[in-house]
């Protein structure tokens, strides 16, 4: 055993019993981070832990390298877990031994100092090494790499650099000529570290520009010219033949003919898994260990691999940010925090300097598809280059050089599929508005950000210097956002900025409710094949039993949808509108709206309502935005009295459902009418009055394209056109977001209206966030996705749209009926502590 | 409850005038002011608790608020509070909460003392910036 070992672990004798032996195979920030994960849930306790490295130290940021070559940073500075963290988790680190041999029927790993430890859990986390290509002439005689030849993975590898390059050429002390193979990070970053140093530098890639894989030629470009002003000597388009020396390097010679003298040469072509100890254990190697969505070798579910030394559906990924999705997703699957969780592969998006330039590149470097938008600008004098690569209204690309002042913003849409201003030149600039993309620095402390609650930068800064680190835990600490949400994604800006871009992601940002950690899609699967019906046994089965307040609406909305008649409706899982079938006022009194379809009264009702304004001495009567009128400041315990004296059904003003379908005169008395928007209207309301929804639907019908009933902001609008068609506009809003509706297709008649419209609105009922609007359903869903399944049946399911449309159909029942019978003891009783 | 207590004991009725889950209000009469003005919740633990009635920001209605755990969330603004303590979960200003039992009867009994009373109205009033008596809706029937 190494001398730097930590607890006596030999053979792992030291076991307790009831415990699992976990081993971790590799000491670096994959293995390391799934330890601190693993610890982070409390599952100390449970493992006996085992880590065993190469590298004779404790962890270290191996992203921090460049600043060590560079000689910016310590290398004592970049360690992330020093010896005694191990000591005090009561981790036993095997330092300076590496595996040999794992033998899984055993279940035991083999170190190279005769040692050996047993294992109940392995996770294989053993990293990457440089890429050496077969080139002529690396090696020596002596078969092994010549004297001054790196590669740039180590801090040994630093130390080693550093050493060669302050000795000069043969000792003399003089300055070195240093050539640096490969045009990538790694290359541009070693190189970087050399130019710091004071060494003459060349840069040799074999494609045509630098950072190929993440850049487009014209970045390349501007990439180069900076980097050459910062000294470097950049040579593309150079394939090297042969490393020219007998023991020692002395020059390269190119596939072209010319030759480069130099006495040092760091090699950075890329990185290769170190795979190998995995593929003689006898598990299923490709270009690195296959893994499942558990991080769980296809071969052994006692056996898991982290890391760069990992292939998931495909992906091998170099990045950190990869890794500590992987990492928590093991960490959830062995501590058994959450039995669901599975890793879906990362979308990359990264932020960081080459040679000192800002960088931020993510998705696509160019377009791909016929369709996609593609937005570039390049001042290669201050070099600075920018691109966006959009795709149905979202964000699948970006590139920023030299400037990344709109890093922010552009990692969270795309990170998000966040929906993107209509002027897409705001993505790569600020135009001086104060909206979502503005430079978050140049924001003033007291601009308020939130306008619902009156919460100013300052305040959200505040809040992340205290502590709160994730977009969640500081919209629940300043309340911003949580009023209308408007000012969401800025929010999600501001904090992201103060935390200079390393935001954490709230795992629970993506449930589908916050009190039960599943997604939708998981939620719903859960609801189906357990039969869950009522919002309590959801509680029970998939939240431990936990009962959380803020989440039993959108679970009650879910549940609904989902089982229709046979839903259990526990009527505390409703918000109190919905418990009394009224919207409560500031005063903790209801508004009572009853239905005037398509804005057409009569004489009959206008008196009708008239009179029982008049006797209940109504507060106030108000025409609404929705063409009916509202009786405000009525008690609860009047409802029902009030309700049984109209005589009407419910308008349904207060839920989160069919709300009404307005619409302007159309052809009965306007001289510009094109189409029978009324009676269009008036059928529309008909049908899908109080159907349930994620979030509220209004409605509206325009007779003709002058829009008089607003039908192009509606979420669902239809517009009559010349010839006798019928435009119908979804996903449109003029509320605190303002948005005009995407045409969803030109139809003929009010019947293709209606049943086009009941179709879309079925599909999102089925497939919107709880309380996500059409606006942002449509945006984030894209209208052609939305056109194809809803128009052209594209995926089939159009016949079970429609019927499940016209099963909510055939089970509505007017709320106001429970007038005559409460449903629950004292649901009319007043709530109110204080009188007016 | 300790023997120098002054709190008084006031019946409500029964327990099954409160769906499990939600919360009601209920008014104790006596002392001065002349009564005070109570919710209480029935949780689907099956514990009973019992606060002021209306919110310390804006004087919603509690009682209406949806219950989760031992959280209330007001209906009006969506402040929270733990309705065992009093304590405000988002916000400055917590709830005053009253003892309360249910009896193998089944019925509901709070006790009421004087400084938590006085407590509440002081509160009340602190928050209206004035000192006007304040009206009270009767108990529900």
């Amino acid at each position: 055993m190494s001398a730097t070992e930590v607890r006596d672990g030999d053979a792992g004798e030291v076991t307790t019993p009831g415990r699992q032996r976990l081993v971790v195979i590799g000491n670096g920030m994959a293995g390391a981070r799934t330890v601190e994960e693993i610890l982070q849930r409390g599952g100390g306790p449970s493992f006996d832990i085992t880590v065993i490295g190469d590298e004779p130290y404790g962890n270290y940021n191996r992203i921090l390298l460049s600043g060590v070559l560079a000689g910016f940073e310590d290398a004592k500075e970049i360690f992330l877990n020093p010896l005694e963290w191990y000591r005090e988790n009561d981790i036993a680190l095997h330092a300076g031994v590496r595996v040999t041999e794992i033998d899984r029927w055993a279940k035991k790993v083999f170190g190279d100092d005769g040692s050996s430890v047993e294992y109940d859990k392995l996770i294989l986390a053993t990293g990457s090494r440089p890429f050496f290509p077969p080139i002529e002439g690396l090696t020596g005689t002596d078969g092994l790499t010549k004297k001054g030849v790196f590669g740039f993975r180590t801090i040994d590898d630093c130390n080693r650099m550093a050493s060669h390059a302050a000795l000069g050429p043969s000792g003399t002390g003089g300055r070195r000529r240093v050539a640096v193979i490969g045009g990538g990070l790694l290359g541009l970053e070693a190189a970087h570290g050399m130019v710091s140093r004071g060494l003459e530098v060349h840069l040799v890639h074999q494609a045509s520009h630098l950072m190929n894989q993440q850049l487009d030629p014209s970045a390349g470009a501007v990439l180069k010219s900076t980097v050459e002003q910062l000294g470097l000597q950049v040579h593309l388009g150079k394939a090297t033949a042969e490393v020219r020396g007998g023991d020692e390097v002395t020059g390269l010679a190119f596939t072209d003919g010319t030759e480069l003298a130099c006495d040092m040469l760091i090699v950075a072509c890329g990185i290769r898994p170190n795979s190998e100890l995995a593929a003689r254990g006898g598990l299923t190697v490709e270009r690195a260990i296959v893994v499942d969505d558990q991080m769980r070798s296809v071969d052994d579910p006692d056996v898991y691999a982290v890391g760069e030394c990992a292939q998931h559906r495909g992906q091998v990924y170099g990045l950190v940010a990869p890794l500590w999705d992987q990492a928590k997703v093991l960490a959830d699957h062995l501590t058994k925090i959450d039995v669901h969780a599975a890793y879906r592969g990362s979308r990359l998006a990264t932020k960081l300097k080459v040679m000192g330039v800002d960088l931020a590149v993510m998705g696509l470097k160019e377009p791909e598809q016929p369709d996609d938008e593609f937005l570039q600008f390049s001042e290669p004098k201050r070099g600075v280059y920018k691109t966006v690569v959009v795709r149905d209204g979202l964000l699948v690309g970006a590139s920023l050089l030299g400037d990344v002042s709109k890093v922010s913003f552009l990692m969270q849409a795309f990170d998000r599929a966040t929906p993107l201003p209509e002027e897409r030149l705001s993505l790569m600039f600020d135009l001086g508005t104060p909206s979502a993309g503005v430079g978050f620095a140049e924001l003033s402390d007291d601009a308020q950000i939130c306008n619902c609650n009156g919460v100013d930068k300052a305040a959200i800064t505040g809040c992340v210097a205290a502590g709160k680190r994730s977009v969640k835990a500081v919209m629940e600490a300043t309340r911003a956002g949580s009023g209308c949400g408007a000012c969401r994604d800025l929010v999600a800006g501001i904090v992201d900025w103060a935390c200079e871009g390393e935001a954490e992601d709230d795992p629970s940002a993506h449930y589908y409710v916050p009190g039960v950690p599943l997604t939708k899609p998981a939620l719903i699967d859960a609801v189906r094949q357990q039969g869950l019906r009522s919002v309590s046994k959801v509680f029970d089965a998939l939240a431990g039993g936990v009962e959380d307040a803020g989440s039993k609406m959108g679970l009650a909305s879910l549940l609904r949808t989902l089982w229709g008649a046979e839903y259990d409706d526990e009527r505390d899982a409703r918000f109190i509108n919905d418990r009394v079938h009224a919207n409560i006022q500031n005063d903790g009194t209801f508004s009572v709206v009853p239905p005037i379809p398509g804005g057409v009264t009569s004489v009959q009702q206008l008196r009708t309502i008239a009179d029982v304004a008049e006797r209940y001495n109504v507060p106030m009567v108000k025409l609404t935005g929705g063409q009916r009128i509202d009786l405000l400041g009525i008690a609860k315990s009047d409802l029902p009295s009030v309700w049984r004296d109209l005589g009407m059904a419910s308008g349904h003003a207060y839920g989160k459902s069919f709300r009404t379908c307005k619409s302007c005169v159309g052809t009965e008395f306007c001289r510009f009418g094109l189409g029978d928007s009324t009676t269009l209207a008036v059928r529309i309301e008909g049908r899908f009055k109080g159907i349930e929804s994620p979030g509220k639907l209004k409605l509206a019908v325009a007779g003709c394209p002058r829009n008089c009933s607003e039908a192009m902001v509606k979420d669902v609008g239809a517009v009559a056109i010349e010839g006798g068609h019928w435009e119908i506009y979804v996903g449109g809003a003029a509320g605190a977001h303002v948005r005009k509706g995407d045409v969803l297709c030109t139809v003929d008649t009010h019947e293709e209206v209606i049943a086009l419209s009941g179709r879309f609105m079925q599909y999102y009922r089925g497939n919107a966030r709880y309380l996500e609007r059409t606006y942002g359903f449509v945006e984030r869903i894209g209208i052609d996705r939305i056109r194809a399944v809803v128009v052209a049946d594209s995926e089939g399911i159009a016949e079970r749209l429609d019927s499940a449309m016209q099963a909510s159909v055939d089970a509505y029942v007017d709320p106001w009926q429970e007038a005559a019978s409460p449903v629950t003891p004292g649901q009319f009783a007043p709530a109110t502590g204080t009188g007016p | 409850m300790t023997a120098v207590s002054l709190a008084a004991e006031h019946h409500l009725g029964p327990l099954s005038q409160i769906p499990v889950g939600e919360g009601r209000v209920f008014e104790v009469p006596g002392g001065t002011p002349q009564s005070v003005v109570l919710a209480v919740f029935h949780l689907r633990s099956g514990a009973v608790h019992a606060t002021q009635a209306a919110c310390p920001h804006r004087d919603g209605p509690l009682a209406d608020g949806l219950v989760g755990g031992t959280t209330v969330i007001c209906p009006l603004h969506a402040r929270k509070f733990d309705l065992a303590t009093g304590a405000a979960l988002s916000g400055e200003c917590g709830l005053v909460t009253y003892p309360v039992r249910i009896t193998e009867a089944g019925e509901i009994v709070v006790s009421v003392d004087d400084r938590g009373r006085a407590d509440a109205q002081t509160a009340a009033l602190v928050r209206r910036g004035d000192h006007r008596v304040v009206e009270l809706h009767g108990r529900p029937t």
